[in-house]
């Protein structure tokens, strides 16, 4: 028996891509030449059979540079990088949309990808009859998807509007909807691309559920997210692309610190500093350590005088309840040292917060002035590492997620009525 | 499962690939019920075009061959009639050149997202077509029954001659549906090809006019063929084939099938970068 259900050696994929040469045309004389020069080009390559590129120069650009890995059955790969580190691409060749350039992959077993929810989706059509098309696009049989249809329709939530063309949903249920037809695939390996980040929040946690089971049953899958907390809690590998070439790959959690520690994972909010005055700098909060559930913020400062600079922070729910406060006199400080530039760190490990988005206020000040308020400046979202489904947010329960036990006991009425 | 492996690499032909195109066949019948769904649920307009368009071509036309040039008709039949059996078939071919070359552009953001055998998309679109012509078959029926004509048992013949006409469209269907996606010029020359071919072929006259030596080198146009087939099984009577010309029309079709579905094949696995 074959443990591996894919394998890729030296994959490779190249596009041709134009460049318009920068500047551009000025004299219709030049404008005249470069048509000119297009059109020949053009005619000589629909001659070859090759695709015509618009632009003045065209260059080979390659989205993926020999990747090789190993899936097994069971594992759930998350797969990491950057904006056109070539992930989508990757995701492509596997599921078959597209063909590698050079290099090859073996495929073991029923893949299905979802690369975009509702793909295919019409809008004339009803929600009723656009299930029967986005299943069958997915690859799901007419038999499967009318054994699943109620769970389908149960799970989007849009029971009452299945007989309406989808043109008449609002946005969110056009995706309920679709999501929910995409997380009823059942395949061997299942290849997601980025659509999780749909929906609103509390159906963004009901599809990470669900995608939690799929995980969890046995099922091998490919993840791609920028959402590092879902990454983590979902998978158990990781691989790391930076420019179409798999940098890394390990166990999910040191994928992400390393991904993170590119500096383009970090929240990063910058201020003019003033001339006159002590005053931010910077306010940093580094994501990887909030996809963990560390609250980790850097307050760059500057100052024309030397100052003794402390701070605080304060999160505020999104009804503007103030959730929690940390400041240098209520926790543990290092001594300051007087200087005219420096951060302050603020780390706050496993905050017993509700999974929710707070608000983030920053005070710069010293022991005597207060200098510098940004009140709600940043957004914070603390993931949920649980993975929970009933989750409501902080509006709703508070803010304090603290475990409590649970448990139950019987009590015969009939004997209690006896005594 | 081993012997189940897909293996991907560059210009690999697909060994499963007629056999992918049967286990899809549940998409294929989904897309062509999208397509005449969506086009019949939109508008009313839809089915009234579908009745007053080949209706005003017939009026014309009948008026322009039969009554000013005055060409005759084949086997007695009413010269509209003979017009109606010629532009069923032809309507057929330019409807199934147009769905099917416009089809993967169209379906863009599936082909760039999903994978399925290519060749599903623009076959499917050719099914509104039919849709279409069983609209037209019927007007046709009405048609003759207003001139109180009868076809003869040929008729019974008809769906072989349908599926000659299927065959014909879609060879260069295939072939300008992959041009379409490399050179997205091509889009203009499908219109241009429906409304020369609307006169080069035997649509408003029979193709008996045409003179004997020059009969077979017309042939090489498989739509003659098709409309002579037409003509032959619908009116009846003493119509008679060209027999070589037919052949020869078979023969082009066939060939012209085949070219298409080769190089639509040889395309289709860089649509995805193209689309
Ligand atoms: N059809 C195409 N033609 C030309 N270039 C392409 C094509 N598709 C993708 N690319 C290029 O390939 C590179 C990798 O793209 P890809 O979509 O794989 O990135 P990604 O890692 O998924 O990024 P993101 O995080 O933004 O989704 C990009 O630079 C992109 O411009
Ligand atoms: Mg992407």
């Amino acid at each position: 028996m074959n443990d591996i259900v894919i394998r890729a050696e030296k994959l490779s994929k190249k596009y041709v891509i134009g460049h318009q040469k920068p500047g551009g045309y000025t004299a219709l004389r030049d404008v005249a030449a470069g048509a000119a020069r297009n059109l020949a080009r053009s005619v000589r390559d629909i001659a070859r059979g090759r695709p015509i590129v618009a632009g003045d120069e065209i260059e080979d650009f390659w989205a993926l540079r020999d990747v090789d890995f190993e899936i097994r059955r069971g594992d759930t790969v998350a797969i990491v990088g950057r904006n056109g580190a070539g992930k989508s691409t990757l995701l492509k060749i596997l599921s078959r949309i597209t063909e590698p350039s050079a290099g090859c992959v073996v495929l073991n077993g029923r893949a299905a990808s979802l690369l975009e929810v509702g793909t295919g989706f019409h809008p004339e059509l009803t929600g009723r009859e656009n299930i029967y098309l986005n299943g069958a696009i997915l690859g799901m049989s007419r038999a499967e998807i009318r054994c699943k249809f109620d769970e389908i329709v149960d799970f989007a939530g849009v029971e009452k509007f299945l007989d309406t063309p989808v043109k008449r949903y609002s946005s969110g249920m056009y995706v309920r909807l679709a999501f929910s037809v995409a997380a009823h695939l059942e395949p061997e390996i299942l290849i997601v691309d980025e659509v999780l980040a749909v929906g609103d929040a509390e159906f963004q946690k009901k599809c990470l559920g669900k995608m939690s089971d799929v995980a969890g049953s046995g099922r091998t899958v490919l993840f791609v997210s920028h959402n590092l907390a879902a990454a983590a809690a979902l998978c158990k590998r990781g691989f790391l692309l930076a420019d179409g070439r798999l940098v890394a790959s390990g166990d999910i959690a040191s994928i992400i610190s390393r991904y993170a520690q590119g500096g383009e994972q970090q929240a990063r909010l910058e201020f003019r500093p003033r001339a006159d005055a002590p005053s931010m700098a910077s306010i940093t909060i580094d994501s990887a350590a909030l996809a963990q559930g560390d609250l980790i913020v850097d307050i760059a400062y500057t100052a024309p005088f030397p100052i003794a600079a402390i701070g605080g922070i304060a999160l505020q729910t999104s009804a503007g309840a103030r959730a929690y406060t940390s400041n240098c006199w209520m926790h543990e400080y290092d001594n300051p040292l007087e200087a005219q530039a420096g951060v302050l760190r603020c780390a706050i490990h496993g905050l017993p917060i509700i999974p929710d988005r707070y608000q983030l206020s920053v005070w710069l000040c010293d022991r005597h002035v207060v200098y510098e308020t940004k009140v709600d400046c940043m957004t914070v979202e603390f993931p949920d590492a649980h993975m929970r489904q009933h989750l409501r947010g902080a509006i709703e329960t508070g803010c304090i997620d603290w475990p409590a036990r649970w448990q139950g006991r019987t009590v015969d009425v009939a004997a209690a009525a006896h005594e | 499962m081993t012997q189940d492996a897909i293996i991907l690499a560059p210009g690999r032909a697909d060994r499963h690939y007629w056999r992918d195109l049967w286990r899809y066949r549940e998409l294929f019948f989904i897309l062509a019920w999208r397509d005449i769904a969506v086009r019949y649920k939109q508008t009313i307009i839809g089915l009234a075009w579908a009745f007053v368009r080949p209706f005003l071509t017939m009026v014309v036309f009948t008026i322009v061959f039969g009554r000013l040039a005055n060409l005759p008709s084949e086997g007695g039949a009413p010269y509209p009639v003979l017009v109606f059996a010629g532009m069923l078939p032809w309507f057929l071919f330019s409807s199934i050149l147009s769905e099917a070359s416009n089809s993967l552009i169209g379906n863009a953001s599936l082909i760039s997202k999903v994978y399925f055998p290519r060749l599903i998309v623009p076959i499917a679109s050719a099914a509104t077509a039919l849709v279409d012509f069983a609209v037209n078959l019927f007007i046709l029926a009405l048609v003759m029954l207003w001139f109180g004509y009868m076809p003869g048992a040929r008729i019974i013949l008809l769906p072989f001659f349908v599926l000659f006409a299927v065959v014909a469209s879609l060879g260069p269907a295939l072939l300008i549906t992959a041009l379409n996606v490399k050179y997205r010029d091509f889009r203009y020359i499908v219109p241009f090809i429906v409304q020369f071919g609307l006169y080069v072929s035997p649509v408003g006259f029979s193709s008996a006019i045409i003179p004997e030596r020059w009969r077979l080198l017309y042939s090489a146009n498989p739509v003659v063929g098709v409309i002579d087939g037409f003509r032959w099984c619908i009116l009846g009577g003493d119509t008679a084939l060209y027999p070589p010309g037919f052949a020869l029309s078979l023969v082009v079709a066939a060939a012209l099938l085949w070219f298409g579905v080769r190089y639509f094949r040889a395309t289709e696995r860089s649509f995805a970068d193209l689309v």
